[in-house]
């Protein structure tokens, strides 16, 4: 009975890896899929956030050190900081420089929202 | 079953799943139509490499190749930011003003040109 929490350990870090890699495996597929860049951000941002933040965490629990533990939830939490800010970067300069949305979109506020604020 | 083939396995299962979300991503990378579609390419490659690095540091038992995937992190969201300025003060180059058409298939090119000129010259403002 000794392997017990041994065993345990080690189911929980195999779940985190798989799902974290099939977040992974879906966000690259949504990038390849999506018809624009803005619905590509969608998966880009979303989904492969999660994806290497479970596995960051998968690695930070087998190796059952609190210090490591603490390193990889760092490391989860600055890209959880970073990666919206990045996507929503690349979003607004590709958005001012004039990229265009796909023609399945319904509407686009953003030009709109310029409008009003030039007329202030 | 013990915990070290259930730890092989999964190891095994996220390394091949996450080699196949590199493959889409460099598919997209080459086949990109538009500069930032490659800039995000860019983006979720360094996601899935910080990926690729925990799966590894688990598999060999090296912890410190936690500390690498942190770096590489910092990294990639300053190459991003570097990038999104870039796109930011070029605005929309001709050959990918081309491309962009081609792929919405609406406006002809001098449409697709038009705006673009007159975003600039708001941005200069």
């Amino acid at each position: 009975m000794s392997a017990g929490p041994d065993l345990l350990v080690a189911i929980a870090v195999s779940a985190l890896l798989v799902a974290g890699s099939i977040f992974s495996l879906l966000a690259a597929l949504g990038i390849l899929r999506f018809p624009d860049l803005y619905t590509r951000m969608h998966a880009a941002s979303k989904a492969g956030t999660i994806g290497s933040g479970l596995l960051l965490l998968a690695a930070g629990l087998h190796a059952l050190d609190i210090a490591i533990l603490l390193r990889a939830l760092a490391g989860f939490a600055f890209f959880v900081l970073t990666a919206p800010v990045s996507a929503h970067l690349l979003a607004k300069a590709a958005h001012q420089a004039g990229y265009k949305l796909t023609n399945l979109s319904v509407t686009d506020q953003l030009p709109l929202a310029k409008q009003k604020s030039d007329r202030l | 079953m013990s915990a070290s083939a259930i730890l092989s396995f999964s190891t095994t299962f996220a390394l091949v799943a996450l080699s196949l979300g590199l493959l889409l991503t460099v598919a997209r990378i080459v086949r990109g139509p538009t500069l930032p579609d490659r800039v995000l390419g860019l983006d979720m490659l360094v996601a899935i490499a910080i990926g690729f690095i925990a799966v590894i540091a688990i598999r060999s038992g090296f912890n410190l190749y936690i500390d690498i995937a942190i770096a590489l992190s910092l990294v990639g969201f300053l190459a991003t930011v570097a990038f999104a300025r870039f796109i930011l003060a070029r605005g929309l180059s001709p050959e990918s003003a081309g491309a962009d058409s081609r792929a919405a298939a609406v406006p002809t090119r001098g449409k697709a040109l038009a705006p673009a000129r007159r975003q600039k010259k708001g941005g200069r403002r």
